[in-house]
């Protein structure tokens, strides 16, 4: 464990950084946090400065995909110094220490840094049967997260998972798996996505030793930068959405053509990420760039709203195929029918009533005569 | 007919829709008929291609912006009438819609009894809405209130309208734009389904009772027994 009261630049040094390669990073850091090139210079001499916070990540349910993303940013110096020299205390798939002594160091950090770390949590959290899905070194998931949740400065949910319950809270959600903003009670920064994009994630991570606060979130605690707007609203292939232009098979020309993916059940009108904008793997792509829709996997329980190339989803109770239009229009029938059954009975029942004649009023003597 | 001679009813003419509500009618129900076929082509699109590039062509966001214009006439005349119900005549009046008394309670069962097992009229019934139609009426105000609240909820991302705003709240309430799109998809069919009862209950009542219950909607007047009994 590097000694926390360095500051970033200190610990660089050490680990034979060059002064140019800290220049370098700083610079990386503001473009990736969205900062113009003067704000560069302000994120050098707060990295010279400033005590780097310590940092611990932990691990619950979850299969590693977001510490996978993480470590394939497209500036790998950024992602390099986070992991490497910065601050990782504890992390359980990263760390050189196993066993007790790893536990050892948790406990150092927390006790030691209280209200200055930041706590990365990916993965969520099984509540059920008093937790016993997820335990690590003996004490449950929960535990731990409480314990770690207590003196941090910071939490971030990466993930799905730890943001909103990814597979595992998938209905029946048999674990009981629970995002972990609703276990504790710090403001939690969520960074959803199976898995986030790798340079969100970093993005996410330097606003907060930059300026030392948490991003500005919206309604369900993701950052509004890169979680404000729909993968919709930023797709290349929108001009096909507002033509009409759809593909209809995954085999067909108008997808050879590149038309909307929408029919093919792309989620990218209900997802709110920065795909279409950042892309993947350094720029490359994006799903919908390689033909495939969306599956909206940095939304709230898109496990369940499938399948994943229908555009409306099923309806819960009705059958895995079954939509709102095809209940719809069996209820609709179902209602004809009714009516043409009740407009038959009506007729035989109300015969006496429909059949009424209204009395011609009886003729007085004086129309008589004029008639 | 013998029989229908004995009973020779004769009818006194009542004015009982006033404009506003003839007028929040047919605005009404022209707006549910162009959002229902524009919102059933949001969620069901056909693939249309009659020009050779997509900036040539732009149907399906006409077909949006007609939904999302529609939708502000729908809810600003729904408010309308609801104001309406407060100044309007007695007919309009929002008691008529909200039972709150023993009497509407038994108007209710009375309706029931003589619409569905169609068993003869006992007590007067309601010259204005009678008091299922009236309560199955705020019921709908509750479905144009939801569909209101998801379809701006909806639209509040890609517009920067105060309505929009003010619904975002709903959205992830209901977990997200997904599950919103969904219910508000299914509300669809509610309309279709109200609808078709709504015609076919007023052309029964029209045929059945012959007080003029179709054409009051478009002249405001309406009939009723001079034998009815009274209320």
């Amino acid at each position: 464990m590097a000694d926390s009261n360095e500051s970033i630049w200190q610990v660089m040094q050490e680990k034979g950084y060059s002064r140019r390669e800290f220049v370098q990073f700083c610079t990386f850091a503001a473009t990736a946090a969205g900062l113009s090139s003067p704000a560069a210079a302000a994120v050098v001499e707060a990295f010279e400065k400033k005590q780097r916070p310590p940092v611990i990540w932990l691990h619950f349910q979850e299969c590693t995909c977001c510490s996978e993303s993480f470590i394939r940013a497209s500036h790998p110096i950024v992602a390099d110094v986070l992991l490497d020299a910065l601050s990782l205390d504890y992390t359980e798939t990263l760390q050189a220490a196993s066993g007790h002594a790893a536990e050892k160091c948790l406990q150092d950090t927390l006790k030691t840094h209280v209200g200055k770390y930041i706590l990365l949590v990916e993965g969520s959290v099984p509540i059920g049967a008093d937790g016993v899905y997820c335990t690590i070194g003996g004490r449950t998931a929960e535990d731990i997260l409480k314990e770690a949740a207590k003196g941090a400065a910071a939490v971030i949910a990466w993930g799905n998972c730890a943001s909103y319950g990814c597979i595992q809270a998938a209905k029946p959600n048999p674990t009981n798996a629970t995002p972990i903003h609703k276990l504790i009670s710090n403001p939690v920064i969520n960074v959803p996505g199976c898995p986030p994009i790798a340079d969100v994630m970093v993005a996410v991570v330097t606003h907060i030793l930059m300026f030392g606060r948490i991003p500005e979130l919206d309604a369900q605690g993701r950052p509004k930068e890169f979680y404000g707007r729909r993968v919709h609203d930023t797709c290349y292939r929108r001009p096909y959405y507002d033509a009409g232009m759809f593909v209809e098979a995954f085999d067909d020309d108008k997808a050879r053509k590149g038309y909307c993916l929408y029919k093919m059940g792309c989620r990218g009108p209900v997802t709110y990420n920065a795909c279409s904008v950042t892309k993947w793997n350094g720029g490359t792509s994006y799903p919908i760039q390689s033909g495939h829709g969306c599956i909206g996997c940095s939304e709230n329980g898109f496990w369940d709203n499938g399948p994943f190339y229908q555009h409306l989803p099923s309806f819960p109770g009705f059958g895995i195929e079954s939509t709102a239009d095809q209940i719809g229009t069996a209820v609709g029938i179902g209602a004809a029918v009714g009516v043409a059954a009740h407009a038959i009975s009506t007729n035989l029942r109300k015969r006496q009533l429909i059949h009424e004649q209204p009395i011609e009023p009886t003729p007085t003597p004086e129309e008589g005569k004029v008639k | 007919m013998s029989q229908g001679k004995a009973l020779s009813p004769t009818f006194r003419r009542q004015y009982v829709w006033e404009l506003p509500v003839r007028f929040y009618h047919w605005v009404n129900g022209a707006a549910i008929l162009v959002l229902g076929v524009t919102g059933f082509l949001i969620g069901r699109p056909m693939s249309l291609a009659y020009m050779p590039e997509a900036s040539q062509q732009y149907w399906f966001g006409a077909v949006r912006f007609t939904h999302f214009m529609v939708a502000y006439i729908f809810l600003f005349n729904f408010l309308v009438r609801v104001y309406w119900g407060f100044v309007g005549n007695r007919f309009a009046a929002w008691n008529q819609f909200i039972p709150t008394n023993r009497k509407q309670f038994q108007e209710i069962i009375e309706v029931l009894r003589v619409d569905v097992l169609q068993t003869k009229l006992r007590g007067p019934i309601s010259l204005g809405h009678n008091m299922l139609a009236g309560t199955t009426y705020f019921l709908t105000f509750w479905v144009f209130l939801f569909q209101a609240l998801t379809g701006f909820g909806l639209y509040a991302p890609m517009s920067q309208g105060i309505l929009g705003k003010l619904s975002a709240w709903i959205v992830p309430l209901m977990g997200g734009d997904m599950a919103a799109r969904q219910w508000h998809h299914a509300g669809l069919w509610f309309y279709v389904v109200f609808t078709l009862i709504h015609v076919y209950l007023v052309f029964y009542h029209d045929y059945v009772e012959g007080r003029g219950t179709t054409s009051s909607m478009v002249g405001g007047w309406k009939f009723e027994r001079d034998d009815a009994p009274k209320p």
